[in-house]
């Protein structure tokens, strides 16, 4: 029931219309567990979808845009860049930048290397990000203590400034480990601040990884044996002891040297003629003669 | 006298918003947008300072429309036009180019008559800015 004095607005039309719906799925299907991540996002979605209804009816309701700069912390490989990418589609298709590409930098892209040098570098790039996201990866090495004269400062600066003025052209997202973005965030309270979210990403337990891998294959059409699943997972949770673990990262390194030593196995079997069937599996062994079984690489 | 030169010349001056849309069909287009700004308006002049360089890769206008904004707050009262070049191969030259931003006061230029042997006549125009040097003409 309606009345003139009280008007109804359907946020489902707006939800539908959108597609960010679509977005939200592909979040949800392509990347396994992440669901501080997951709910943040959605968050944020349903944010601009109200603000967007608040203002788009002439309800005269205007809380002006919100900030939507973020930071995201995590171990390597626990999906911030890939995140990064859909957050560009997700802001995109809600309205909030204009064109939704993602440029994503480090420090030598924004720094220069003497003086006069850092300011039009910092600039340049922050022109091609504007009506889209700009990722600073490892972003605490744009500070230096250590080095009194360093650029590093010069570049946080005009950044601070680009994201107080153009909150409406870009949206810049930083990204680290966590325990040096936390470091990073003290030394430099004013960045901190001004980043609305800060999302940390949890590291993935080992069925996670399992799906991962598996959701892996799938792209690109391998699958494994029962004998080789079962040695992924052995090896899922050796890899994770050992040092220089890249959480998906390290899964993918491993699917691509299994890959390498099919592709050996068939190579060295040829002769005969090889089935559809044959050239899309993995077997155990593919998987075993990995140096994380501690039989080295070599057969 | 108000100096017409270049895309829209016989239009009224364009509104940022107007420029902000052409800028944007130049990136469309995948053009490459430079500013560029003289005190110097005769229509053969064709060497106009650039300001900065010529921007490449972007997405958006907003970039730029902030580059024409400082640099109009640089040069309040000088000719300031925004360029699209396209950098097609066979094409490789400017796209469109039209102005921005002009001094408050124009006073456009003179005629000068030269009498030459057998009653000839040979005309030149010459800006009255330019009488005087190059930085105080307007």
């Amino acid at each position: 029931m309606s009345t003139p004095e009280e008007p109804r607005f359907d946020l489902d039309a707006l939800y539908r219309d959108s597609q960010v719906g679509e977005t939200l799925d592909a979040l949800d299907r392509e990347l396994i567990g992440l669901v501080p991540v997951k709910t943040r996002v959605r968050e944020i979605a349903a944010l601009l979808l109200v603000e967007r209804l608040r203002r788009t009816l002439g309800l005269g309701l205007d809380a002006g845009a919100p900030s939507l700069h973020m930071s995201f912390t995590g171990n390597p490989g626990t999906g911030k860049t890939t995140v990064a990418l859909r957050m560009a589609a997700l802001l995109h298709s809600l309205g909030y930048v204009r064109k939704g590409h993602l440029v994503a930098v480090t420090r030598d892209d924004l720094v220069g290397q003497y003086i006069g040098h850092t300011a039009p570098k910092t600039k340049e790039v922050l022109k091609k990000a504007m009506g889209g996201v700009l990722f600073i990866d490892e972003a605490y090495y744009l500070y230096r203590p250590e080095n009194e004269r360093d650029y590093g400062q010069e570049a946080i600066e005009i950044l601070l400034q680009v994201m107080e003025n153009h909150r409406d052209d870009l949206v810049v997202i930083f990204a680290g480990y966590k325990d040096r973005m936390e470091r990073f965030f003290q030394s430099n309270p004013g960045l901190s601040s001004r980043i609305a979210h800060h999302i940390d990403f949890p590291d993935y337990s080992e069925a996670e990884l399992y799906a991962i891998a598996q959701l892996m294959l799938d792209r690109m059409q391998y699958r494994l044996t029962d004998d080789a699943a079962q040695a992924l997972r052995e090896y899922i949770a050796l890899r994770r002891t050992q040092p220089h673990f890249a959480n998906a990262r390290s899964v993918r390194n491993a699917l691509d040297r299994a890959r390498l030593r099919q592709a050996k196995r068939l190579f060295e079997g040829r002769g005969a003629p090889l089935s559809r069937d044959a050239l899309m599996t993995i077997e155990a062994a593919d998987l075993r003669a990995s140096r994380v079984f501690g039989n080295g690489d070599a057969q | 006298m108000r100096l017409t030169q270049g895309t829209f010349s016989y239009l009224p001056d364009l509104s940022d918003e107007q420029i902000g849309a052409q800028i944007e069909y130049c990136l469309k287009n995948g053009w490459a947008v430079s500013i560029e700004y003289t005190d110097d308006p005769h229509p053969r002049n064709s060497y106009w300072d650039m300001y900065g360089a010529p921007m490449f890769d972007l997405k958006d206008a907003a970039g730029i429309m902030g580059e024409v904004k400082s640099c109009r707050a640089a040069f309040p009262n000088h000719y300031v036009k925004v360029n699209a070049f396209d950098s097609t191969h066979g094409v490789e030259s400017l796209r469109l180019s039209f102005i921005v931003n002009r001094p408050q006061d124009e006073p456009g230029f003179a005629l000068d008559r030269t009498e030459l042997a057998g009653r000839q006549i040979r005309y030149t125009t010459r800006a009255y800015a330019t009488d005087k040097p190059e930085g105080s003409r307007y």
